[in-house]
């Protein structure tokens, strides 16, 4: 080996000279090939690498229709309708991008879920998880923005009021909507503007991404038991054996999206957006895509229009605090009694506001909103500081292998000898 | 593979199968998905809807010439006066350099029907209209790189390989066609 190179332990020829010289292969297999992972993932470890998956196939599909799509208020409209009867394929390819953004929110809800649930928040993840939390947020702006794209009706007045969000907000308001409208309303530089921040955007993802999953890589997978590997008999290498489990999981997956996709590819969207956009008459029952539903009915809920601002965008933005409410040094919630009740409620209460957005703002409903509202800030801001004093956790196990393992800790060889190919 | 399949002894030959049937499955379904992303590239169905183009042919008098859209390019149709046919008859076959008769590529003899791309590099070569540099042969001349067309759009002189192109046409009446 010459000096300048990386001293590459791959035999193929090629594939040594490439990586002597930009040693990804080495890297690769650092990273995805010998990673070593604690070995008692279960299946919600999925939804990192099925996230993953979708923000591709996002992105593939999005280019390929934006190769058909004209962001222009008076051709934007029929140019989706040519995608859907004209181009070739061009049905099943936005199929897939419109029901795609569901999947994605359905995976990462679960993936937060997951993280909330075992702890995966606490230190030493805090970073980690807090960039989760702003390729949350990015997702939400390109959602919200692709959603005005094909400028239906639903497309039109979501903009005009997500857009007048920012209205609430005392002096500065009206000029922030001017600012974001580029006009005196929703129209076609706003429909420009949105359609190249649109495409924009997941780039801006996929770089968070990267640097979530660098930070992965620095600490390590949490694990559904919340305690450190001790050595290689608590983990695995990454390769074969998350490789394969997460193939199980994008297979299942597939199958939930394709049944979604070819059988119901207008069950999560509203018909009022198959109806042009008309600045002059707004649909008498307008709601956001079902994503939204919570935060929504957590603006509607309170009776103050920039307090109903404010506690919308600050029931996502607590998130980034999260590590720092949650002082208790247990992360599973396998092992917190008390927390683990307090937590499912708080889901629930998730799912309440998410089935209480969609419906109209009047009589039980919005007690209902209020409830579920003041119990999601409740669960951050009360629950869990005073649960980090009070509650008395399980006994954690002693290492991750030996409740998987049974008995004492294996030799480490033992452990890994038969699955190794011969 | 199947003569060695349990794991207890050996399990290569049953690994080397599994991974082979999974690059086999991963391969045909990489397959299955760039193909309609691939097929979503080729013209879509109302691009192809306006394949054809219909010409009314009356109002063209002799010696005149209309360019046409289709499918995006410039069509010529040309009344072609009893000069010009003659001319075009006159040249011995054998001495051009893309050799074809003049009746070969007309329907009717006044009526010459080409597309206006020069067979050269693409451009489209003057001549419509009776102000037009039409060349040394009285056809159609190309500014682009000097390629010079015949009367009947044969190329006669300059570096354009191939006679202008005689598109897919028919009558529909007697002065009326349909191109495509």
């Amino acid at each position: 080996m010459s000096i300048g190179l990386h001293n590459s332990e791959f035999k193929n020829p090629v594939v040594r000279w490439v990586d002597q010289r930009l040693p990804v292969f080495t890297m690769m297999q650092k990273e995805y090939g010998t990673f070593p992972t604690p070995r008692n993932f279960n299946y919600f470890w999925n939804f990192g690498a099925l996230a993953m998956v979708t923000l591709m196939i996002m992105i593939a599909t999005g280019i390929f229709l934006s190769m058909h799509y004209a962001a222009h208020t008076g051709l934007a409209f029929d140019s989706v309708e040519r995608i859907m009867r004209d181009v070739n394929f061009g049905w099943l390819i936005r199929y897939i991008h419109m029901n795609g953004a569901s999947m994605f929110f359905i995976v990462v809800y679960i993936h937060i879920f997951r993280g909330m649930y075992y702890g995966s928040y606490k230190a030493p993840r805090e970073l980690l998880w807090m960039l989760g939390v702003v390729i949350f947020l990015l997702m939400m702006a390109t959602a919200f923005m692709g959603y005005v794209l094909p400028w239906g009706q639903m497309s039109f007045w979501g903009a005009t009021v997500i857009t007048n969000l920012f209205s609430a907000f005392p002096v500065v308001g009206s000029h922030i909507v001017e600012l974001l409208w580029g006009g005196m309303s929703v129209d076609n530089p706003t429909l420009n503007r949105f359609f190249s921040l649109h495409y924009l955007l997941p780039f801006v993802i996929f770089g968070v991404v990267f640097l979530h999953v660098a930070a992965l890589h620095i600490t390590g997978s949490n694990n559904p038991l919340g305690i450190e590997p001790k050595g290689p008999q608590d983990t695995l290498p990454f390769h074969p054996y998350y490789t394969a489990k997460d193939s199980v999981g994008l297979v299942v997956y597939f199958i939930v999206f394709a049944v979604l996709v070819f059988f119901a590819p207008n069950y999560l969207g509203h018909p009022d957006n198959y109806i042009p956009a008309n600045p002059l008459v707004t649909p008498p029952h307008i709601v956001p895509e079902w994503y939204f539903l919570p935060y929504y009915a957590i603006l509607r809920a309170v009776p103050d229009k920039l307090g109903g601002v404010l506690l919308m965008f600050g029931s996502i933005l607590i998130w980034f605090v999260l590590p720092w409410l949650d002082r208790s040094p247990v992360r599973s919630m396998r092992f917190r009694p008390l927390a683990r009740v307090f937590f499912l409620l708080w889901t629930a209460c998730f799912l309440v506001l998410l089935w209480v957005g969609a419906k109209p703002a009047e009589g039980t409903y919005v007690l209902i909103a209020r409830i579920a509202t003041a119990y999601y800030f409740a669960y951050f801001l009360v629950v869990l500081p005073l649960l980090a004093r009070l509650e008395r956790p399980l006994p954690l196990p002693e290492s991750i292998s030996r409740p998987v393992l049974g008995g004492g800790p294996l030799p480490m060889g033992a452990a890994a000898k038969p699955m190794e190919k011969a | 593979m199947a003569d060695n399949g349990h794991a207890a002894t050996d399990g290569a030959p049953r690994r080397d199968f599994l991974m082979l049937v999974t690059g086999a499955f991963t391969a045909v379904g990489v397959g299955a998905i760039a193909w309609p992303f691939i097929a979503s590239l080729q013209p879509a169905k109302d691009t192809l809807a306006l394949a054809s183009t219909d010409v009314d042919l009356a109002p063209i008098t002799e010696g005149q010439a209309v360019t046409v859209m289709w499918r995006g390019r410039p069509v010529f149709v040309r009344n072609r006066t009893a000069k010009e046919i003659e001319e075009a008859r006159a040249v011995p076959t054998n001495s051009l350099p893309d050799p074809a008769t003049d009746q070969s590529r007309v329907q009717k003899d006044q009526w010459l029907v080409l597309v206006g791309i020069c067979t050269h590099l693409g451009c489209v070569p003057t001549g419509q209209r009776a102000t037009d540099a039409r060349g040394e042969y009285g056809g159609w001349f190309c500014p682009c790189h000097g390629s010079h067309y015949d009367t009947s759009g044969r190329i006669r002189k300059g570096p354009a390989p191939r006679n202008l192109d005689v598109p897919e046409y028919a009558f529909t009446s007697d002065t009326k066609i349909r191109i495509g």
